[in-house]
């Protein structure tokens, strides 16, 4: 089995419209959209919901008012700055908080219980492309990283039960940890990019930071026209890192009408050179024996 | 003079938060006579740096505080793992192991505080990122965040962003997409928030989760159109529906999408751009004294 990451850096490459591309090109897949905070695979894919999942989140702390005495003694502790005296009663934000539990273990009164949040869910549903895993983190919440370990997780049961040659994975964008828990133990990503000063300056940092995993990496440029001089650089980094550019996509509107159209490009416009491009670059990811 | 702080954000990534916030910088520096300052707080791929070639005046580290354990001195009670709420303290009795996972700590200080012994557990310094300090003209500045490659946390990064701002200068603040933990560091203080998206259903969904995060938070809010004309019409639709103020739209044009890539300012090159801006500005301004005389 192959795991094989669509990541990007930079967001709005054309990181989802490549992926469901490839959704529809792929023989035995599964399908993963690890960008949970803002999640559209699902809006080409169209998948039914077999099974719906709580996701537990981190943890807020929440102080009784009654017995709070307000003797600050949390408030010198937490190092996130959440909690503050507003109107002489001491106030934790949920939205600083960190859920480290410290304000929990020091408190005299034991006024502060840490509550559990369940505001995020992951699903296990079937696409007309076969299984997908996704999920939706809750709004604000932390813990991003650890919902993408957990659905990727279990598509790889699934592929391993189902007998499945790839798990196919719509990337986050940035570095950040949601990216990291996504190139952990893949063995490909395909990253998308694009010929602006921001889209070769992020693919670099996206370079640097895939150097720490043990993973073959390849470059796409999307959009290419847009710049040729950029276009060539992002080429030169490419040769100096050793990694292949699989394809130079000139600005293709298809994409966004495929989208509005909620189809894959594959299907939006099967016959087209596009089209002909992604198979290409489809059957030269896979080739990799790992 | 004017101090508000102002976010533009987007959900999704790609819509052109980067240009809004830098346009909206530059037309409001040629008109206003006052500080300014465009921050950078989407650290994981700060990108305004690119376009602003400004003086490099200081460099300040983020640091978190992540605990050293005297490992001949332990006596391996256990007290610091279950006090630690990120599995990041490797405890095993039966052998005497532990371990700092580094990567795991927050530097929360809740471990050290657990430890009943003295000098078992000291902290040293973790390096997550830096806060960049960039001269641009006179009274105008860029406060750029920027985190290590290969650290996670990206929070305590745009704190300390945050926090290295002129509280006196009005501030233009450039956010990560998504609507995770560092969005909700980046909007939660900030006077207005401007979501940038596009007419596409990828872009309207997003939109749609900033706006449930906007309401959440309680913030004010507008949107603004770029790349209109692409994709279809059901972004209006829902504006209208929700009752959100339309600010503005950047027509979908390849020569705007041209002069991005090489790095150039829109509105320096297009008058009538800059005179949008300048509305953009108004419109949001009036937003806020609205917001003023209700208190």
């Amino acid at each position: 089995m192959k795991q094989i990451a669509i990541v990007s850096g930079k967001g709005g490459t054309g990181k989802t419209s490549i992926t469901s591309a490839f959704a529809a090109i792929a023989k035995s897949k599964i399908l993963v959209d690890c960008d949970v905070d803002a999640a559209d695979l699902f809006l080409v894919t169209n998948p039914t919901i077999e099974i719906k999942h709580r996701y537990k989140g981190g943890e807020i702390a929440v102080i009784n008012q009654e017995t709070c005495t307000n003797c600050g003694v949390c408030i010198d502790l937490c190092r996130f700055d959440a909690i503050r005296l507003i109107e002489e009663q001491t106030t934790i934000s949920e939205f600083s908080c960190d859920g480290c539990r410290l304000c929990e273990l020091a408190c005299p009164e034991k006024a502060i219980q840490m509550e559990e949040n369940f505001n995020s869910n992951w699903f296990e549903s079937n696409t007309r492309f076969g299984p997908m895993v996704h999920a939706k983190l809750g709004i604000g919440e932390d813990n991003s990283g650890k919902l993408v370990t957990q659905i990727r997780d279990r598509a790889k049961k699934i592929a391993q039960e189902k007998n499945l040659d790839i798990v196919l994975i719509d990337g986050p964008p940035g570095i950040g940890c949601p990216v990291i828990s996504t190139l952990t133990g893949i063995d490909i990503a395909l990253m998308v990019t694009e010929p602006t000063l921001s889209g070769m300056h992020d693919l670099n940092r996206l370079i640097e930071l895939a150097k720490g995993f043990k993973l073959k990496s390849y470059v796409l440029i999307n959009k290419s026209d847009l710049n040729d001089e950029i276009s060539n650089r992002i080429e030169q980094l490419c040769i100096a890192n050793e990694m292949e550019v699989l394809a130079k996509i000139p600005f293709n509107r298809s994409f966004v009408d495929a989208m509005v159209n909620q189809k894959t490009l594959i299907e939006f416009a099967p016959d087209s050179d596009l089209s002909k491009t992604l198979h290409t670059v489809w059957n030269r990811l896979i080739l990799d024996k790992v | 003079m004017v101090n508000y702080k102002i976010a533009v954000a987007s959900g999704k990534g790609g819509t052109g938060k980067t240009t809004v916030s830098l346009n909206l910088f530059y037309a409001l520096q040629k008109s206003l006579n006052q500080k300014i300052q465009l921050v950078d707080c989407d650290v994981e791929e700060p990108n305004l740096q690119l376009f602003t070639n400004g003086k490099l005046v200081s460099e300040d580290d983020v640091n978190i505080k992540i605990p050293v354990i005297d490992k001949e001195n332990c006596l391996y009670c256990g007290d610091c793992a279950s006090a630690c709420a990120y599995n990041a303290i490797l405890f095993v009795k039966s052998i005497s192991h532990i371990a700092v996972l580094e990567d795991l700590c927050h530097g929360c200080g809740a471990c050290s505080y657990a430890c009943k012994q003295e000098d078992i557990i000291v902290e040293k310094d973790k390096k997550l990122g830096q806060v960049n300090r960039y001269e641009l003209a006179d009274q105008a500045e860029l406060i750029e965040g920027r985190i290590e490659i290969g650290a996670a946390l990206a929070v305590p990064v745009i704190g300390k962003t945050l926090k290295s701002t002129d509280s006196n200068a009005l501030r233009i603040i450039d956010a990560p997409p998504g609507t995770s933990c560092p969005v909700m560091e980046t909007i939660k203080d900030v006077d207005y928030t401007i979501l940038v998206t596009e007419p596409t259903p990828f872009g309207v969904n997003d939109l749609k989760l900033m706006v449930e995060t906007m309401r959440k938070l309680g913030g004010k809010f507008g949107v603004v159109i770029n790349r209109s004309g692409l994709g279809d019409k059901t972004i209006y639709k829902y504006l209208a529906d929700e009752n959100i103020e339309l600010l503005m739209e950047i027509p979908f044009d390849k020569t705007l999408a041209k002069i991005y890539s090489e790095g150039k300012i829109m509105v320096d090159e297009f008058p009538e751009l800059n005179a949008k801006y300048l509305q953009l500005f108004e419109k949001v301004k009036q937003n806020l004294n609205e917001t003023d005389s209700h208190r």
